[in-house]
């Protein structure tokens, strides 16, 4: 689940343009230490408050109709923390980014669409380099005990948000220890040139070259909106890592306390936005990172739902009346990857005769559990753009071996290697090697299985000349076909993310070509083509996706898998 | 009696010297590369390797690294953890009462019925209660603390309802920390039910953490025991005509104790150990759960910072431990 997302082949020589416009002047913040006096007042009252709000209103589950209603969710770990740009875990997000903030953009839940956030909307110059955002008006912060807004959410916000993570100079840049590991990864740092403030509502970014992914960018985890007010007030109180601890958002749920490994506590934003949302009061997460424990808590009723139940229980799950198991295909892919720059895989016949010799389905039944869908294409069903008309090479060994014998090939042997760890898109590697070991000795290939240990085998598979197969997968960060294309196929990837060292002219123009298109229509004819092109060529092997389960318990209405990974409650109601 | 304590205590320095050296050799022996584990599928750019290398001090010799750290620990700076960028000895000192009063608890829980069980059957030796009960401590002792937490949830929580799953208290009750101790906080908090809500919550950890222990602790009470009583003293005893509670209780049992608290003593170990797991099964926020996950995310601070707290522990209890055999013992302060 949870991934550092440092990506390819990035160049990291910073762009440090202006440090940006002042964002508050020394009277302002002077004014707000001042207001920390009369709000040890308030921290009691806010005590009080939420002692009230949260003992008076988590009606124990299943006591029958409450007034006001608690979700809560057996979360499967502890969150790093609560600024979601210092992070890369899934985990720490769910606690994070989705409940307490929001974003210019956003991913609509349950599919990868991007949709105006706290932009009303966006524009795009026609050369691609600047993307003008207009602001919502009237979002409120939160406020907490040791802060309350003054003013509403604007520009300065924007601006924060992003200069902290980019301008190596900023007050922000090394709070918290400053690893902004998304932001890099996703190589921001080289993209954007500057960040204007136009107006209070408008924000103009400026990139170095056109990248239509920027948008999705900007929906993601890391983007998440600051309060540039809440900073500079802990600035001056000099607790800037408060931003960490006690996060201030304009998000749907208001953070209310976390005591570490046990239980966070949110209660519901009555200000939020989007009217009608959140549907629940209070939202608790039960912190259990055991997922039998998960499970038990499911059917006592201590929770209302669980992520990643054991495969073993999910047919039991399915075959009780007290849960309903929602599931949808994973937004990530597993493949064998070939060297394609070493003879005899540098015949694309050759790769393509020894994927149909692979029984996928033993696999999805055997390593999977039947928690996995055959893949066909190097991108996820859920994704759009997704080209369906593809045909998946059919498992056929007969063929397979005759068409090595057309190509020359006899007497082949070859490397497998397994990967030392479990992955949501490949939950047993060796054993998957051993059922290919087993396929492929049916057309007369011989196959070693080779492992290293996880750091090592990182390193090790990167290398152009590597000896053997590799073993490897991939889960999105942005929904966007360029984050799976580009840096897992693409040329600038050779020697690294691209693990079939695999560079091929025809796709490669389309995916740059589609990477500078702004237009989405026109995107997904591009990416349509180059999935063809693709699997003519087949420098992997595509696998599977895996099929993310979710246990809900009868009573929890609007609960919508995110084909992202999140897990997201603000659409989520209970039943009476 | 201040001799021997002293010369204890200093037996105390080259053990804490030789645990902080093999709290800090103790990650870097592990195999792979911590920064390039955490980049993961991604991959990371050299000039971004490098800054990170330099942000952990990877780039001085190990030496210095390790003099860096202990002179660290000296001034009582464990270093700050890389993941939550907070301060090792907050987050252990927040965390460590879950574990204490689970682990106390336990222990109560196992010298409870492990003392006075193995006293008996030491009494009642080749009896159906003697058998019995050495077989029970044998299949107690040999029990996968995992398996035992998942059945024991499973029919206590699942099947019959009687207790919850997991965590330290029920999410209705929510107050502010004051001990770290639920049982205290819950009572201090004045609501109704806390207390017996933190009680109930604590009984299944605390008999699959105690099991182990009590089933060392009636074996190894019923061996000393048997030991003692086959003394010429004790036949004397019985010569004299003292009841047989006055024998068993008083001449038998006291001097049964030394090996027995030594076995409590080493139980610390144990308990500590066993507390990583059913901290995890049962959602319990303690120190255990805490160094599997830091282990896992190869956060270095916490693990050395971490390991050498516990075993100060565990240092600290054996020092108790001794100090013990002195008063229970006079020969043994004596001979220092």
């Amino acid at each position: 689940m949870s991934h550092p997302p440092f990506s390819g082949p990035t160049r990291r020589g910073r762009c440090r343009a202006s440090p940006g416009p002042e964002r508050q002047d020394a009277t302002e913040a002077a004014s707000g230490q001042n207001r920390y006096t009369i709000k040890i007042q308030r921290e009691i009252t806010m005590k009080f408050r939420t002692l009230m709000a949260t003992a008076g209103v988590v009606a124990l589950l299943g006591a029958g109709a409450a007034s006001a209603q608690t979700l809560v969710y057996c979360s499967e770990g502890s969150p790093e923390g609560f600024d979601p740009a210092l992070y890369t875990a899934g985990t720490t997000f769910d606690a994070s980014s989705h409940p307490v903030y929001n974003r210019l953009m956003e991913f609509e839940t349950g599919t990868t669409n991007v949709v105006p956030g706290l932009a009303e909307s966006v524009e795009a110059s026609e050369d691609g380099l600047e993307y003008t955002f207009k602001l919502r008006q009237g979002v409120k912060f939160h406020s907490n005990d040791i802060f309350t807004p003054t003013r509403d959410f604007n520009a300065d916000d924007v601006i924060f948000t992003f200069e902290r993570q980019r301008l190596d100079d900023h007050p922000y840049n090394k709070v918290s220890g400053g690893t902004w590991e998304y932001f890099d990864g996703m190589s921001m740092p080289d993209l954007i040139k500057s960040i204007e403030k136009v107006d209070d509502y408008t924000v103009k970014f400026v990139l170095n070259r056109p990248e239509a992914p920027f948008i999705a960018n900007m929906a993601m985890d890391f983007a998440s909106i600051q309060s540039a007010e809440y900073a500079d007030a802990m600035m001056a109180a000099g607790t800037p890592e408060m931003l960490n601890q006690k996060p201030i958002g304009t998000g749907p749920f208001q953070f209310v306390a976390y005591q570490k490994d046990a239980v966070i506590r949110y209660q519901k934003n009555a200000d939020y936005w989007k009217d009608g949302l959140p549907k629940v009061d209070n939202l608790v997460f039960a912190i259990t990172p055991d997922a039998s424990v998960r499970y038990q808590k499911l059917k006592a009723g201590e929770c209302h739902i669980m992520p990643y139940p054991n495969p073993a229980d999910i047919q039991a799950m399915k075959d009780d009346e007290g849960i309903n198991v929602l599931e949808q295909e994973g937004l990530n892919v597993g493949y064998l990857a070939y060297n394609t720059t070493q003879p005899p895989f540098d015949n694309a016949k050759v790769r393509k005769a020894l994927n149909m010799a692979i029984d996928k389905q033993a696999i999805i039944d055997v390593v999977f559990q039947g928690a996995g869908q055959i893949a066909k294409n190097p991108i996820p069903p859920t994704m759009w753009s997704y080209n369906d008309a593809v045909e998946d090479d059919a498992y056929d060994p007969e063929a397979a071996k005759a068409m090595l014998a057309e190509e020359g090939v006899s007497d082949l042997s070859m490397k497998i290697w397994a990967m030392p760890v479990q992955r949501p898109y490949n939950p047993n590697a060796r054993r998957m090697a051993e059922l290919m070991q087993e396929d492929f000795a049916k057309v007369g290939v011989d196959v070693e299985i080779v492992s290293y240990e996880w750091g090592e085998y990182l390193s090790r598979s990167r290398e152009l000349n590597r000896d053997g197969a590799v073993l490897l997968g991939w889960t999105g960060d942005n929904g966007d076909p360029d984050n799976f294309l580009a840096v897992l196929l693409g040329c600038d990837g050779v020697e690294n993310s691209n693990r079939a060292q695999w560079c091929h002219q025809p796709f490669e123009d389309l995916i740059q070509k589609a990477k500078v298109t702004t237009d989405q229509a026109e995107r997904t004819k591009l990416y349509e083509e180059a999935q063809v092109v693709f699997k003519e060529q087949a420098p992997w092997a595509t696998i599977a996706h895996s099929v993310v389960f979710m246990p809900v318990r009868p009573e929890v209405e609007g609960y919508k898998v995110h084909p992202l990974g999140g897990h997201i409650f603000t659409e989520v109601g209970l039943a009476e | 009696m201040i001799r021997y304590l002293l010369a204890r205590l200093l037996t105390f320095l080259p053990t804490f010297l030789g645990v902080t050296l093999i709290s800090f050799a103790f990650i870097r022996v592990l195999p792979g590369d911590p920064i390039i584990v955490m980049a993961g599928e991604r991959g990371l750019t050299e000039e971004r390797y490098a800054e990170l290398v330099r942000q952990f001090g990877f780039d001085q010799p190990l030496p210095v690294q390790f003099w860096n750290y202990l002179t660290g620990v000296l001034q009582g700076d464990l270093g700050t953890s890389y993941v939550t960028k907070r301060p090792v000895w907050d987050e252990f000192f927040s965390l460590f009462p879950a574990t204490l009063e689970l682990s106390i608890c336990a222990m109560i829980f196992a010298v409870g019925i492990g003392l006075p069980a193995g006293v008996i059957a030491a009494v009642n030796r080749g009896k159906l209660f003697d058998r019995a009960l050495m077989s029970t401590a044998l299949v107690g002792y040999s029990m996968p603390i995992f398996w035992w937490a998942l059945l024991m949830i499973i029919v206590f929580s699942g099947n019959l309802g009687w207790t919850p799953v997991s965590g330290r208290i029920d999410l209705l009750y929510f107050f502010d920390s004051v001990t770290g101790f639920m049982l205290i906080d819950s009572a201090l908090s004045g609501q109704n039910g806390a207390f017996t809500s933190a009680v109930r919550h604590l009984i299944l950890p605390t008999i699959v953490l105690g099991t182990i222990p009590l089933a060392v602790i009636a074996r190894q009470t019923r061996s000393a025991m048997l030991e003692v009583l086959s003394e010429d003293y004790i036949r004397t005893a019985r010569a004299k005509g003292l009841s047989p509670l006055r024998i068993n209780g008083m001449h038998a049992l006291r001097n049964a104790m030394i090996p027995v608290i030594t076995v409590i003593g080493l139980s610390v170990g144990t308990l500590l150990a066993g507390a990583i797991l059913t901290e995890t099964i049962f959602s319990w926020p303690g120190i255990g759960k805490w160094m599997v996950d830091s282990i896992y995310r190869r956060d270095y601070p916490v693990v050395q910072g971490g390991l050498l707290l516990i075993a100060s522990m565990v240092m600290i209890v054996n020092l108790t431990v001794d100090i013990l055999y002195g008063l229970i013992n006079p020969k043994i302060r004596a001979r220092k």
